[in-house]
């Protein structure tokens, strides 16, 4: 079973926790073109490599950040969203 | 052995006949060149040869024929999808399935089941009857059925799904088959080498040669190929294709696994495929019950598999047939699905000329591999996107006109 460390709870089954993709800067919804908007919502980073992800343990409903090499399935590093501990 | 069998062997001049020409190597240009030998591309390889009469063709394969998705996939072939977009493209798929074996001489063990998609909701089956009705405004045979049709169908079912789950009806879609996915792969092969097309193996593709917006040439792990027509077709590889040609999509990678039984007395004939409880069978001409689950939770460039799979899957399964739990587990693996937002593939023309994509086949791509070979060979040579393939153009994304599939697509590949 894979393990995930939760930056609250530690080690836990990587079952007890939700992934919601590669963090992401969102462009002023006021000030973006309809093709920076459209960029935005529907295109992804798809390539393989060590991406900044967000993951939430659900049992404690805890958000934070997972530093993840999407091709060896490695978790490098997990913390908090910075500003948020 | 007799020994006139092991002179025959060791002889030069008896080579055993074999499925594709070996080529030591690879020509300094072609006409066109295709990534991937799959069942896609190895499909638009064979149209573009027998139909248009273009043989000037590579098909560039990594590792070895067929063992992408392509030989990975539970082999469900059905066209009671959801949008007209699709429901049209997926029945001329099913159209062009049911004489290939005779095109190619080689049996492809298709076999008509029957295909019930079960509704344990309210919800569910009101998305069936849409479905059902969409189906049929096209000519494709989907009916709504209720539970006692699927008891008739699948005789050892627990309808009632250990109790929690009870099953209030289905959509029958009677087209509903299975094939034998590496053999369409050869299958395609062959015809492609026979008319003039290459097929190189352990030929990967590293880079892609683009000046001025146009592609000029490929780059691979064998050197150098001058070409102006790139067609990729690498299903989980596609965003690594991408990036060398600096496309942006809204693709994404996450596994997909399935895994077989112990072959065991046929008992099961129609495929069954439940969207609550997310699990799917079949029962291949070996006796193997053939079984998926949902997608893997989190993105992932690998085809590892995982225990959590085959409990959650099994848990499922008991539900439907509780008698399995004396039933082994034989094989498990996976597979890299290039999913898509809405569920619908992303095919035809790019911002780069000369750049092709058929892609975005997700966990659903299999039954598709005629009529992508067929439409995308008509791309190619047109330079313009068939008909068919209009709705899953990559534009539709910077439009805002999605072709929303995953009613269809989910669950029941
Ligand atoms: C477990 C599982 C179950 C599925 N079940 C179903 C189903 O029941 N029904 C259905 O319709 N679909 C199903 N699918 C989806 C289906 O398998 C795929 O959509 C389809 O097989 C894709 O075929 P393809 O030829 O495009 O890709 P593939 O068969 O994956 O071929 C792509 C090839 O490209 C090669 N390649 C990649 N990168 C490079 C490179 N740089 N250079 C050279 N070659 C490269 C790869 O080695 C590979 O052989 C399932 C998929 C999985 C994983």
């Amino acid at each position: 079973m894979k393990i995930l460390t939760c930056p609250l709870n530690g080690p836990r089954p990587v079952s007890e926790f939700f992934y919601w993709g590669e963090v992401r800067p969102m462009p002023d919804p006021a000030a973006a073109s309809d093709d920076e908007w459209a960029d935005y919502v529907f295109n992804r980073n798809g390539a393989p490599g060590v991406k900044r992800e967000w993951w939430c343990h659900t049992p404690s409903n805890t958000w934070f950040i997972a530093e993840r090499d999407t091709e060896k399935d490695l978790v490098l590093k997990t913390y908090f969203y910075p500003g948020e501990e | 052995m007799p020994w006139r069998l092991l002179r025959f062997a060791l002889n030069k001049k008896h080579p055993e006949p074999r499925m594709f020409t070996h080529h030591e190597k690879l020509k300094s240009s072609y006409d066109v060149v295709i990534i991937g030998g799959g069942g896609h591309g190895l499909a638009a390889a064979y149209y573009l040869a027998r139909d248009h009469g273009i043989t000037n063709v590579c098909v560039l394969e990594k590792g070895y024929i067929g063992g992408g998705n392509t030989g990975r996939n539970t082999t469900i072939i059905r066209s009671n999808y959801l949008t007209p977009e699709g429901v049209k493209f997926y029945d001329e798929s099913v159209n062009l399935w049911q004489d290939l074996s005779t095109d190619f001489d080689l049996n492809l063990f298709y076999a008509n089941r029957g295909h019930f998609t079960l509704a344990h909701t309210d919800s569910a089956l009101r998305t069936m009857r849409w479905r059902a009705e969409v189906n049929k405004h096209y000519g494709v045979n989907s009916e709504v059925v209720g539970p006692e049709v699927v008891k008739e169908a699948a005789p050892m079912i627990d309808l009632s799904c250990a109790g929690h789950a009870p099953i209030l009806g289905a959509l029958y879609h009677a087209p509903g088959s299975v094939a034998r996915h590496d053999a369409v792969a050869w299958g395609y092969g062959r015809g492609a080498d026979q008319r003039g097309v290459e097929i190189h193996q352990q030929t990967e593709v590293l880079g892609i040669d683009v000046q001025g917006g146009k592609v000029r040439g490929v780059q691979t792990s064998r050197g150098y190929i001058a070409t102006n027509k790139v067609l990729c077709a690498v299903a989980g590889s596609t965003p690594r294709i991408l990036k060398m040609v600096d496309v942006k999509t809204p693709i994404y990678i996450h596994p997909l696994q399935a895994m077989v039984s112990e072959p065991v007395k046929p008992w099961l004939d129609p495929i069954l495929v439940s969207g609550s409880l997310h699990v799917y069978i079949s029962q291949s001409a070996r006796g193997e019950l053939v079984m998926g689950a949902s997608l893997d939770p989190y993105e992932l460039h690998g085809t590892r598999s995982t225990l959590d799979f085959v409990e959650g899957l099994s848990t499922h399964m008991l539900e439907m047939f509780p008698f399995l739990s004396k039933v082994k587990v034989m094989r498990q693996w996976a597979g890299m699905a290039d999913m898509t937002p809405d569920f619908a593939p992303i095919m035809g023309m790019t911002p780069v000329e000369g750049f092709y994509l058929d892609s975005g086949w997700g966990t659903w791509g299999f039954k598709a591999t005629p009529v992508c070979g067929k439409t995308m060979s008509h791309t190619l040579v047109n330079d313009t996107p068939h008909p068919l393939i209009t709705g899953f153009s990559l534009d539709r994304f910077r439009n805002f006109a999605l072709t929303g599939e995953k009613g269809a697509a989910s669950v029941g590949h």
